[in-house]
């Protein structure tokens, strides 16, 4: 309950960085401008076709990339308070692939319902949410490593059932194929206005949940002695994650570590105490996946390498470097 | 001050504790007592509320804890368990001021009276000169009194410790009897405690209960209960005891297996 160190200047400099980062990615790509062209376009003086690019190309996925990080950095750092372990974050734990599954059905099986797309991912995100914890649940409460053991488990039924819709529906696939790998290329205004109200809906219950999930950290027998009510802190807590996670997938796919690497840079940046953790989160979060997704459309122009493939290019060496430092 | 009565406690399948009835006055030290597995640790658990009882009842100043709302319960009551878990970046400090979490709701920031009560559990355990270290950094006794810092914090009326000398060496076993007895004689805070420790339980306790098997062996002072025969009943050990002229409490010598 007592902040050790004041934490927010760190969390202040992140945000500026992805201030920066964010006119940085706006200006960069096929066609290069200047800030002053930006803030021409912005205010709208900038001529038809800067215009259009910058409002209708750019800025849309630049604030998708930003929300979108956000959402997981929260997503992953609620789970990883909730499952009591380091490790937990939408995509290890089948959330992600749960909520793929059940977008996947719809964008393929049922193509004319795809307004239910956010709800169905929710949905599949808690089943396969609800499965963990089913599997992972001992007399004692959660162990760590069947928490891990379990997605895994959890992340291959899905995996395959991605499979075989993707073989049953085979005609059908390449539309669903960006989607499939985090992709955050063609998406426009239309994707942020879907997105933002939902997301923003979260960040508010993440706020909510910063209390519960600091008196977690000192163990579900302490809490409980404090007199919080841990089963429902789970809940509440592990339903935000899964919403966050889920609304992400409905909109942009599968995009892993995120959700992993980010919590652990904040946690060694300001520390475990969740006030200065979610907001970090979302700031580190935020500028990850944006820079992630910038280099993924500019480093091998023409090619739009999505968001998922370049997070988990580099996203893995960087998670085995942080395990290299003893920090898990 | 505390009450359980015909209580019967158990994880899912297996019942552990049965049918057992227990009553702690106000400023006592109660020691409960028993081999490995006799349940008295889910004893301990089942009447602060950390494991649901199956049946039965217990109640604080004479209010059923099930009446009370688990908030209510952790400003009357609290129980430090065997294991305790930190943050690698928490401090002493830090750990004791979530003694006042239960007293906040959660819109409600740490006020100038949380920190005067805080900085008197941390006068009061000696971890003053710890207050800014982490308190994983800390040797097995100072954490536990660092906790016992944060119990302090909470202002309970009963606190419950489960075996809080375990893992740790004499001299810090006694530190944290002293410690616990200091709190109970000048704060008049009644102590129930899980020991295994016949002698510390003799020494420190206003009265005991010997578990065995789920049940009450036998209950009373520490002269009329830590007796040859309790003690080869229960452990199946030969012991001697010992009455000294000095001290009220007798002293256990194991002898051998019975």
């Amino acid at each position: 309950m007592l902040a050790y160190k004041n934490k927010s200047i760190t969390i202040g400099l992140t945000f500026l960085l992805l201030v920066i980062a964010v006119i940085l990615s706006i200006a960069l790509g096929s066609v290069k401008y200047s800030p002053f062209e930006i803030i021409a376009a912005l205010v709208g003086n900038g001529g038809a076709v800067p215009d259009t690019i910058i409002w209708d190309i750019r800025i849309p996925r630049v604030v998708l990339a930003v929300i979108i990080g956000a959402n997981l950095a929260i997503s992953g750092a609620l789970l990883q308070a909730v499952m009591n372990n380091p490790l937990a974050d939408p995509g290890l734990t089948g959330v992600s692939s749960g909520a793929a599954v059940s977008v996947l059905f719809i964008l393929l099986v049922m193509p004319s319902y795809s307004s239910f797309v956010p709800a169905a991912a929710i949905i599949g995100g808690t089943v396969a949410a609800i499965m963990v914890y089913a599997l992972a649940w001992k007399k004692k409460g959660l162990s760590p490593v069947r928490v891990i053991l379990s997605g895994v488990a959890v992340n291959s039924v899905f995996g395959g059932i991605i499979g075989l819709l993707s073989l049953l529906y085979s005609d059908k696939l390449p539309a669903a194929l960006q989607w499939l790998n985090g992709s955050m290329s063609g998406k426009g205004m239309g994707d942020v206005t879907m997105i933002l109200p939902y997301s923003i809906l979260g960040w508010i219950a993440a706020i909510f949940c910063i209390r519960q999930a600091n008196v977690l950290r000192l163990g579900e027998q302490a809490a409980l002695n404090l007199g919080e009510n841990v089963n429902r802190i789970r809940i509440v807590l592990s339903f935000t994650a899964v919403y966050l996670a889920g609304v992400s997938v409905a909109t942009v796919g599968m995009i892993g570590f995120v959700g992993l690497v980010v919590p652990h840079m904040a946690r060694l940046l300001v520390g475990s105490d969740y006030r200065n953790m979610i907001p970090m989160s979302i700031g580190l979060g935020a500028l990850v996946l944006l820079v992630a997704d910038t280099l993924g459309r500019t480093l091998f122009a023409p090619m739009d390498i999505p968001a998922g493939i370049v997070m988990a290019v580099v996203g893995g060496p960087y998670f085995l470097y942080l395990m290299r430092k003893g920090d898990m | 001050m505390l009450e359980a009565s015909n209580v019967t406690i158990g994880y899912e399948d297996k019942t552990i504790v049965k049918n057992v009835t227990l009553q702690v006055k106000k400023g006592e030290i109660v020691s409960i007592i028993g081999p490995n597995g006799s349940g008295k640790s889910t004893l301990l658990k089942g009447m602060s509320r950390l494991i649901p009882c199956a049946s039965g009842q217990v109640c604080i100043a004479g209010e059923s804890l099930r009446a009370m709302g688990s908030k209510r319960i952790s400003q009357l009551m609290c129980i430090l368990c065997q294991s305790n878990q930190t943050p690698a970046d928490m401090t002493v400090e830090e750990l004791v001021s979530y003694g006042r979490y239960p007293h906040k709701k959660w819109y409600e920031r740490l006020n100038v009276e949380d920190y005067d009560i805080i900085n008197w559990a941390i006068l009061h355990t000696g971890m003053e000169p710890f207050r800014k270290r982490l308190v994983i950094s800390l040797s097995g006794g100072e954490a536990q009194r660092a906790w016992i810092a944060m119990a302090l914090a909470q202002r309970p009326k009963v606190l419950l410790l489960d075996e809080p000398t375990t893992y740790l060496d004499i001299a810090h076993q006694l530190e944290v009897l002293e410690l616990v007895r200091t709190v109970n004689k000048e704060l008049g805070i009644t102590v129930i405690m899980v020991l295994h420790d016949l002698n510390q339980a003799s020494a420190y306790s206003d009265k005991i209960y010997v578990i065995q098997n789920g049940g009450i062996h036998i209950t009373g002072k520490p002269r009329d209960v830590l007796t040859p025969e309790m003690i080869r009943t229960v452990y199946g050990v030969e012991a001697e005891v010992q009455y000294v002229e000095a001290v009220e409490y007798p002293r256990i010598h194991p002898l051998k297996r019975a």
